[in-house]
């Protein structure tokens, strides 16, 4: 049973027990192969790693997310929040009763006049389920029947750190830890060789905010939860590369030696941490080969490049990023994080929107064709929004053809798919301005206790006690949004 | 197949059940506590509380909008009074376990009696329950908390053995031992002492003749001679500074999404004056928090208080004023309390207080005294002040060459420029409200600056401002300030402090592991007017500090966590010290002291991907310093909030936007990634080979020489057959393929000495080896 378990579950220990045997017989004769893991790639499900907490609460319904954020947040008004009041009621005020006391960021509350903007976008209905769609996002159109649209998000924030912030961490202030740890930390690693939550970041050519390591930060979780950024350059892991002049096999032999050096000093202070050392150094070796393999993408045939769009070959694009994704979704990776920046129209919308969104479109559907013909939609949880909506009056000059908005928290639209998700449906609406929220409404809260359920985990339950206080992703509030589950 | 199967299903079995365990849901089971001995006496803070706070202060606590059935437990005279809810009975009957409701309900099978309600998620195991019991029985007997007593020196405890003992510290650590059953370890050997002292004190390795020099000489107090050279060398300020500025959420950025740049660093150079000048502690907090309301204010009063201005500052064009104006009176607050009190004060922002005793409305008294800075929430936004070069958002202060030939002298300043630096002031005074919720544009009733009375009461004879808040905070019948510090030094030195929550001191923080040797360095630190180099001293000429780090299989065995320091810690250093141990081992180290951050090696593009855009502020893109300003020591590294160095990032340093007090120890891949090809890791590796090279005629002795530079000991014939065999095998690869040696030892900027490119690239792999070994970035 013993030797089942340390195969099964932790190739690394019978490979560590087998490199001490070895030791004395001498390390010149430890072969390279037995520390190397077989299958590494072979892709599908593996095994849980044997942490206590990587135990779901209940059934998943999803085993991963790939969340494609969209930062900057764009405009529901001109991607699936149709408005015909706004093209009939073009240039009026908008209603005070309306507005009813929001408060207005900085760039907007001097201005004497909330003129109502119609979008510049065609909407059309789509699919057997008839949801609204703008002619900005013809690809995201032709998924309509796979994708559940949430046009009633609210969150509190009205600036962009805070609301990101808020999105990825569940509150507005710097410290928590990030979604991707907490998962991280409630479902353990699906591979050994592999990071459990990766970033990915690209930029558009649209107005950008900044990102910050914070996002991706484990806050009071032990930083092996950490988001681990994995960049397009020859070094997608910071320091992945060994420096030129060293050979795989000259590293193995001077990871030998170090190994050696750290046993007998092992032996000398009986400090258990020098093994686990030893461990990680091993594993950082492995990672040299698995992240480099899972990220290349020159492996994929011409019909996966065909359907991701020819940026997909373009190293640090969108398209490439939603194309590793999926590589590392199926290599076990439980959170993979992508940021999507300049998405901040405070003008030029109608131009720098439709350029955002090409940069998106074709990728985030070719994603969710990917994962379904590969039977994996069903168990990846994908999803595609931002940190708050935009107003329906304008900003700055009163020009249909070249306007901007402001910041606006609370009614804005995002989707997801897959993992458990109904397909097909919309859900939530907004008053006919598109201002306010009239049915169904969403609370990040609500939403990161939805994601949370379909991976098996009780929001309520999922608790990190720290400096005396139990902590949740969900702090004190969220529901389950159930009319969106399948 | 089927027996494999099988296995399988027992596997996850015994996982769910382990995971079961943890998660608490057979706490009440036993079991597993039915063995444990009740203590003779019950104690109220140290058995009692925990479990009423921990279990029950959420419905029955500080927060009175929170209470249920109107009983408080937290408090004596209300624990014992009659129930509201309930004439006649009682939650406690000293004496009468029987009669209390409180024991009742804990003990019931009825779910619907038993507290706490099974979907709280918290239940009491069958030891807590008896600990309840017998403190009834014995008189429930309340006291406050341990934490908010002022310390006393109590009387030193008496042990058999004599043998041992070298001061007042290990009286208390044998005390303890002998309760566990356990016995010191012997003392470390020389060279792990000297080692281990400049690490503690310096933040670097010895220097070859420091060793050479305490090695030689055998006098009995030549530690003591050692560890006072150590004080006395100005990489001791560095070496404190580095670790005050976590506490201080020192940055060389703003923070927040355009995180554009900010000349803080005067302050920091301040910093290591003060810590050099070996300013007290007590003046140390009083100038940083009220430097300039002191009588005649002096220039570097004003600028120590820099420290409450190290917080994030937004540069979000776009922000409500009022909103972010708050935010930076709220970090202060927060600061003040995790930094210096060892409070988790933000936790009564929005509501009372769930664990201690302290109301919304003290925090908004405490948040009162920072209000009055005549500071805006956003001044400029990112580009403005780029293209304006505004550093320092007012209030600040300019320092000019004036200033650093003459008072301000400590300031690495170039000469002809001027340098401005955020600073206090109290020009702008506001009316503090209670927000409610925590929300600033709730406001609620009208507060005055005080302090929690629970801790201390605030004299009436002070000033109500910032100064008189210093004096508070300083105050030796401050039950909490000295203690925090003293804590927080003991866990630099021991890894843990006493406190092991070493920023909460609080209800639900840990207990001290030793509560009266706490107290008696606290107040020993105070009779010794607050001196931080007397404090060290006194710690590391203790015989516990002095022990061998060797973890025997029995003191493993009883003592897996070292808890009661039966041996010397053992644990890795921080990505500050790994970095500049090997700079300082290599050669390359620069000494400098002071002055504007620099810009060493870091993975090119790393800014680039996550900017704002690139006309967002001035670091938005990354170039890297050249010459020596790559090998300053890490300290001077600029920090970017919002992507710190990797390499100091990945050694678990926290992100700067708030204030820290202790780090955690990691141990991961990327930190093995990082120590192997780090270009700076790589280069060091590099000179060094060079250097011994050089330096050492003989061949023979290199890797030898090489090994002494960086463990500061000779190798031991075991370690010196493996490096030199791994350096004739190198050697021999590398004479056949010198395209590969010439390849491998162009890494780094660093100049090359003329030295033969297969002996170097192999001697620099040697020392690469050597570098990556665990011993090498640990301290012993």
């Amino acid at each position: 049973m013993e030797e089942d378990k340390t195969n099964s579950e932790n190739p690394l220990k019978v490979n560590r027990r087998h490199f001490f045997s070895q030791l004395s017989v001498g390390i010149g004769s430890l072969a390279l192969g037995s520390l190397l893991i077989p299958d590494l790639f072979k892709g599908g499900p593996k095994p849980l790693a044997s942490q206590p907490l990587g135990i779901p609460h209940f059934a998943p319904k999803a085993k991963r997310v790939i969340y494609l954020f969209q930062s900057g947040a764009p405009s529901q008004l001109e991607s699936f929040d149709y408005k015909p009041t706004l093209t009939k009621r073009m240039g009026e005020d908008l209603p005070e009763s309306i507005r009813n006391g929001q408060r207005l960021t900085g760039m907007t509350a001097g201005q004497d006049k909330f003129p109502l903007m119609p979008s510049a976008a065609k909407f059309a209905q789509h699919g057997k389920s008839g949801a609204w769609v703008s002619e900005f996002f013809p690809h995201i159109a032709k998924i309509a029947d796979e994708i559940c649209i949430v046009r009633s998000m609210h969150t509190e924030a009205i600036n962009h750190d805070p609301a990101i912030t808020f999105f990825q961490t569940g509150s507005q202030q710097s410290g928590r830890p990030s979604m991707g740890s907490w998962m991280s930390y409630g479902l353990g690693s699906e591979n050994q060789n592999l990071p459990s939550f990766v970033v990915l970041t690209s930029r558009g050519k649209g107005n950008s905010q900044g990102l910050y390591s914070k996002l991706w930060s484990s806050g009071f979780l032990d930083s092996k939860h950490q988001g681990v950024l994995l960049r397009s350059g020859k070094d997608p892991v910071l320091y992945l590369n060994d420096p030129d002049g060293i050979s795989r096999s000259d590293k193995r032999h001077l990871l030998d030696h170090v190994s050696s050096l750290n046993k007998i000093h092992h032996v000398e202070t009986g400090d258990d941490e020098i093994e686990s050392r030893i461990a990680q150094y091993e594993m950082a070796y492995r990672m040299q080969m698995s992240v480099p393999d899972v990220m290349d993408i020159k492996k994929e045939p011409e019909s996966i490049i065909k359907l991701y769009g020819e940026d997909s070959q373009v190293p640090g694009t969108y398209a490439a990023n939603c194309l590793q994704a999926r590589r590392l979704a199926e290599n076990g990776v439980r959170f993979i994080q992508l940021y999507h920046q300049g998405w901040d129209q405070h003008g030029n919308l109608p131009n720098e929107m439709a350029g955002q969104a090409k940069d998106v479109d074709q990728a985030s559907a070719a994603l969710i064709l990917d994962l379904k013909q590969r039977g994996m939609l069903e168990d990846t949880l994908v999803i595609w929004g931002g940190e708050f909506g935009r107003t329906n009056y304008c900003q700055g000059n009163f020009d249909p053809k070249n306007y901007g908005r402001d910041h606006h928290p609370r009614a804005f639209s995002i989707w997801m798919a897959g993992g458990g998700i109904k397909p097909g449906i919309t859900y939530g609406e907004t008053d006919e301005f598109g201002y306010n929220i009239v049915k169904n409404p969403v609370h990040i809260n609500d939403f990161h206790a939805t994601i949370m359920n379909n991976l098996g985990l009780d929001h309520e339950q999922l608790i990190y006690k720290y400096q005396g206080r139990r902590f949740r992703l969900t702090d004190v509030a969220g529901n389950v949004v159930k009319d969106i589950l399948t | 197949m089927k027996q494999k199967l099988s296995i399988g299903i027992i596997l996850v079995g015994l996982v769910a059940l382990l995971f079961a365990f943890k998660s608490g849901l057979f706490k009440s089971s036993g079991d597993e506590y039915a063995d444990q001995k009740l203590p003779k006496v019950v104690d109220y803070n140290f058995h009692i509380k925990p479990i009423l706070s921990d279990n029950c202060y959420t419905c029955h606590g500080p927060d009175a909008n929170k209470r249920k059935a109107g009983l408080r437990l937290d408090l004596e005279k209300e624990a014992l009074s009659e129930l509201p809810e309930n004439p006649g009975k009682y939650a406690i009957v000293a004496g009468k376990p029987s009669n209390s409701l409180l024991y009742q309900h804990v003990v019931s099978d009825d779910p619907k009696q038993l507290m706490p309600p099974p979907d709280s998620q918290l239940a009491l195991n069958s030891y807590e329950k008896k600990l309840l019991k017998k403190w009834i029985e014995q008189g429930a007997k309340f006291d406050k908390h341990w934490a908010f007593i002022p310390p006393k020196k109590a009387e030193l405890p008496t042990s058999e053995r004599t043998d041992w003992a070298q001061n007042e510290i290990d009286a208390f650590i044998m005390e303890k031992l002998e309760e566990n059953d356990l016995a010191p370890s012997e003392k470390a050997g020389q060279h792990t002492l000297i080692r281990r002292m400049a690490l503690d004190l310096t933040g670097l390795p010895p220097n070859a003749d420091q060793v050479q020099r305490y090695l030689s000489n055998s006098s009995v107090d030549i530690l003591e001679l050692a560890i006072d050279e150590f004080l006395a060398s100005p990489t001791y300020g560095e070496r404190m500074t580095q670790v005050w500025l976590d506490v201080a959420r020192y940055a060389d950025s703003h923070g927040y999404q355009d995180d554009s740049y900010r000349s803080m660093w005067p302050w920091r150079d301040w910093v290591i004056h003060a810590f050099n000048n070996n300013m007290p502690y007590d003046e140390f907090l009083r100038v940083q928090l009220a430097g300039d309301l002191m009588p005649n204010a002096s220039k570097e009063q004003i600028l120590a208080t820099g420290f409450n201005r190290n917080h994030p500052i937004t540069q979000e064009g776009g922000v409500i004023q009022e909103e972010y104006q708050s935010y930076y009176v709220v970090d202060r607050t927060n600061t003040l309390g995790k930094g210096i009190l060892g409070l988790t004060l933000e936790c009564a922002k929005c509501h009372d207080h769930k664990y201690d005793q302290l109301s919304q409305r003290d925090y908004y008294e405490i948040y009162s005294f920072f209000n009055n800075v005549d500071e805006k929430g956003l001044r400029m936004d990112a580009v403005q002040a780029a293209n304006q070069k505004y550093f320092a958002d007012a209030p600040f202060m300019t320092i000019t060459d004036e200033e650093t030939q003459g008072v301000l002298s400590f300031i690495n300043k170039d000469e002809g420029k001027d340098v401005k630096v955020m600073v206090m002031n109290d020009s702008m005074p506001r009316t503090t409200y209670i927000f409610n919720r925590g929300e600033y544009d709730s406001p609620g009733e009208e507060v005055t600056p005080n302090a929690p009375e629970i801790i201390l009461p605030f004299s009436e004879n002070l000033p109500k401002n910032r100064l008189g808040l210093a004096q508070w905070v300083t105050d030796e019948n401050n039950p909490l300030t000295a203690r925090v510090f003293v804590n927080r030094i003991w866990g630099m030195l021991f890894g843990n402090g006493l406190v092991e929550t070493s920023e909460d001191f609080g209800v639900q923080g840990s207990l001290p592991s030793h509560p009266q040797l706490l107290d008696w360095i606290a107040k020993d630190f105070m009779e010794h007017d607050w001196d931080i180099k007397y404090l060290l001293k006194k710690i590391m000429l203790s015989a516990t500090y002095q022990q061998s780090s060797i973890a025997t299989e029995e003191s493993k065995k009883v003592d897996p966590d070292n808890k009661w320091l039966s041996r010397a810690p053992r644990f890795r250093m921080s990505g500050e010290i790994i970095r500049d141990y090997v700079l300082a081992t290599s050669g390359l180290l620069n000494k400098e002291i002071g002055g504007p951050s620099v810009k060493p090696y870091q993975p090119p593009g790393l800014w680039e991907e996550t900017n704002a855009g690139g006309n967002r502020g001035v670091l938005t893109t990354y170039v890297a310093d050249e010459g020596d300003k790559l090998y300053r020591r890490s300290l001077y590294t600029l920090w970017k909030r919002t992507l710190p160095p990797p390499s100091m990032s990945i050694f678990d340093a926290p992100n700067r936007d708030i204030c820290e007090v202790r780090r955690q120890k990691t141990n991961t891949p990327l930190q093995a990634l990082a120590l192997q090809n780090d270009v700076q890791m790589l280069e060091a590796a590099r000179v060094l080979a060079e250097n011994t090279i050089t330096d050492t005629k003989d061949a023979e002795q290199w890797v030898t020489t090489v090994f002494q530079r960086i463990l500061v000991r000779n190798p031991k014939e075991e370690e010196k057959k493996v490096l030199e065999e791994y350096y004739t095998d190198a050697l021999d690869k590398f004479l056949n393929d010198k395209e590969n040696a010439e390849k491998l030892i162009a890494q780094g900027e660093y100049k090359r000495l003329d030295t033969d490119p297969a002996k170097t690239a192999a001697l620099m792999l040697t020392a690469q080896v050597i570098y990556n070994l665990d011993e090498t970035i640990t301290k012993e």
